[in-house]
């Protein structure tokens, strides 16, 4: 059963009279504990996509359907609600909030959903051993590396507990090896916990461990193969 | 609270710029509160000065007298009309005076003089006249000589016990004539009153003026000047016509008026001042949001609502204005002590014209709270009105530009 339907999206830029077509009326559907990535050339749309599907960037025409809620139907405040209950987030840099440490900003989309103070840090503990970095909770964004950061960004968009998450080029700026860990890492958490996760990608190996691949061409769906 | 902690945090992300706009607070803060405490104090100086020398806080007068200082326009003193005002809140002393003009006579010379009939010792209580004696006594209830200012002594050459002649016209048309004792001689400090005063006991003085029991004011003195509005608005309740408040502003609209401008000129520079701080702040705060775009486009990504980050952001630009105020009030702190109990003495032609008008050539400062609390008011509003466009932006940025950063 899909958790998350898209109907007829489109999305056009209009930029100095120029149309500028991302997405052109893409239909697709994602079911629980998928393990997807949307690859393609870029300017294929891919982000595009994934903003409109993660309810941040807002759509020409179409539906974005989670949980049987269409999000774009939602008021600004409601559908910033709704990413925080439903919807994890990991970024190509990263973004940690540069002012609190690794334990702090796992703990800060706790802290949004009003959970208590014993729950949250319970939390953050084992995800952040979860992802590898138990020992560094007490650690700045600039004193971790770029996979160190990508891991607590992992752990982030875990914390809430989200429906699925949506990564765009989550390996873009990592070595191999930390590229090989943080995969492992989310594809364990997709099987034990059984959490989607969707990923925009360029990378290989992202696609190889993927179990599923959307191939994006000029902002419309080229392939989609279930391994 | 973690609103605060992330926006106290953010504060320190750039430390050095951070500092310099908390500096810009600080050295403003520090001018306007130094600035502040020594106008205020020299005003209250110069009011004390001219107050207690002269007219006191308030006086009450028959109603026409003020238009016309004559002996004519005098008023009876009741035993009712005394206690009333006597027992009026915030009221410390009250002092009988009649006053008028006289010629002073001598065998060679003759001057006007301003005449004082005053009750000694309630006059003591307000102006501390003994003072300014510089030979003699002081005079006491009931006698007949009189105590003559320096400056007019010199002119009719007249020493301590020698007789002054004085000729007026008294109340209602009768000549006033009469020959006194000099008991004291007084060194006022305004050299154009040491030229032509002659302070009498109020009974001889009435005597004179044959004006029995009759005043020109009722000198009425409070603690300090902050408690005369409210023991003017209690006298207004009892004093009414045939007779008049007056108040000191009233009685010196100069003095007044010189205070207004003196103090606006300060206004306008503190308010030069605080324009350029703001724009200091202003800056930081622009650069802050362009640098963080993306961070804060993550942050509502995660589901931060844009409400909370403007509070982030806000309490950002309230923090540099609260760190650089109690920064400049430490700093302010010892400097206003030290002259506080150190006044600048003043030198040239400030100081020949303070003491012109009777005042003391000092620049004094103040503890006075409004000294400071007026400079966290204007923090507030400046940090407060700059505070507006963080949250602002934060409703209104587009969130998939700002996550492109």
């Amino acid at each position: 059963m899909s958790i998350i339907n898209i109907k007829n999206l489109t999305k056009i830029y209009d930029g100095s009279g120029l149309e500028v077509v991302a997405v052109n009326n893409i239909n697709l559907e994602f079911a629980k504990g998928e393990f997807a990535a949307i690859v393609g050339p870029s300017g294929s749309g891919k982000t595009t996509l994934l903003n409109m599907l993660g309810g941040l960037d807002r759509p020409t025409s179409g539906e974005v359907v989670i949980d049987n809620q269409n999000i774009w139907e939602l008021s600004s405040r409601k559908l910033t609600n709704f990413r925080l209950k439903n919807i994890g987030f990991v970024f190509q840099s990263y973004n940690l909030i540069p002012v609190l440490t690794a334990g702090e900003n796992t703990e800060f989309i706790m802290h949004l959903q009003g959970r208590s103070k014993n729950e949250r840090q319970n939390r953050t503990k084992e995800l952040l051993e979860a992802v590898g970095i138990g020992d560094r909770l007490k650690s700045r964004p600039n004193k971790l590396s770029g996979g160190q950061q990508q891991r607590v960004a992992v752990a982030r968009a875990l914390a809430s507990k989200p429906t699925f998450i949506l990564a765009d080029e989550p390996t873009a700026n990592l070595d191999s090896k930390s590229t090989e860990t943080l995969l492992d890492i989310m594809e364990t958490l997709n099987k034990t916990e059984n959490i989607t996760f969707i990923f925009s990608t360029h990378d290989a190996r992202v696609m190889k461990k993927a179990r599923r691949v959307i191939t994006l061409v000029d902002g419309k769906v080229d392939s989609d193969v279930t391994k | 609270m973690e609103n605060l902690k992330i926006a106290w945090r953010n504060l320190w992300r750039n430390k050095k710029r951070t500092l310099i706009t908390v500096a810009s607070v600080f050295f403003g803060v520090l001018i306007s509160t130094l600035m502040s405490s020594m106008q205020e104090g020299s005003y209250s100086t110069m009011v004390d000065n001219i107050v207690k020398f002269y007219s006191g806080y308030l006086q009450v007068q028959s109603y026409e007298y003020w238009e016309n200082k004559t002996i004519n326009n005098t008023f009876e003193l009741t035993e009712e009309l005394l206690q009333k005002v006597s027992e009026t809140d915030r009221i410390t002393h009250v002092a009988p005076r009649l006053e008028s003009f006289a010629l002073a006579s001598t065998e060679n010379e003759s001057r006007g003089t301003i005449l004082f009939g005053i009750n000694s010792e309630k006059e003591e209580e307000i102006t501390g006249i003994s003072k300014w004696l510089s030979s003699g006594e002081i005079l006491k209830s009931g006698d007949d000589g009189l105590l003559i200012a320096s400056g007019l002594a010199q002119y009719l050459q007249l020493e301590l016990h020698d007789t002054l002649v004085l000729l007026g016209q008294g109340y209602h048309g009768v000549s006033a004539a009469g020959k006194y004792p000099i008991k004291g001689i007084v060194d006022l400090p305004a050299p154009d009153l040491n030229r032509q005063m002659v302070y009498m006991d109020l009974e001889t003085c009435q005597e004179f003026y044959s004006a029995d029991n009759m005043l020109t004011s009722l000198i009425v003195m409070v603690k300090d000047p902050y408690d005369l509005p409210h023991a003017r608005h209690s006298l207004k309740k009892i004093i009414h016509e045939p007779y008049r408040l007056m108040s000191w502003d009233e009685m010196q609209p100069e003095l007044k008026q010189m205070i207004e401008a003196d103090r606006a000129g300060g206004t306008i520079m503190k308010g030069i001042l605080y324009i350029i701080i703001g724009f200091g702040i202003l800056g930081t705060i622009t650069m802050m949001l362009a640098e963080r775009r993306r961070e804060m486009g993550v942050m509502v990504a995660i589901g931060l609502q844009r409400a909370r980050l403007g509070i982030i952001l806000f309490y950002e630009t309230i923090l540099i204005g609260i760190v650089g105020v109690i920064c400049g009030f430490l700093g302010s702190i010892p400097v206003i002590s030290y002259f506080y109990n150190n006044p600048v003495k003043l030198t040239g032609d400030a100081a020949g014209t303070m003491i012109d008008m009777g005042i003391e050539p000092y620049l004094y400062f103040t503890w006075l709270p409004s000294v400071f609390y007026n400079q966290v008011i204007t923090i507030f509003v400046i940090t407060f009105l700059i505070g507006i466009i963080p949250v602002t932006t934060s409703f209104r940025f587009v969130l998939s530009k700002a996550l492109r950063g």
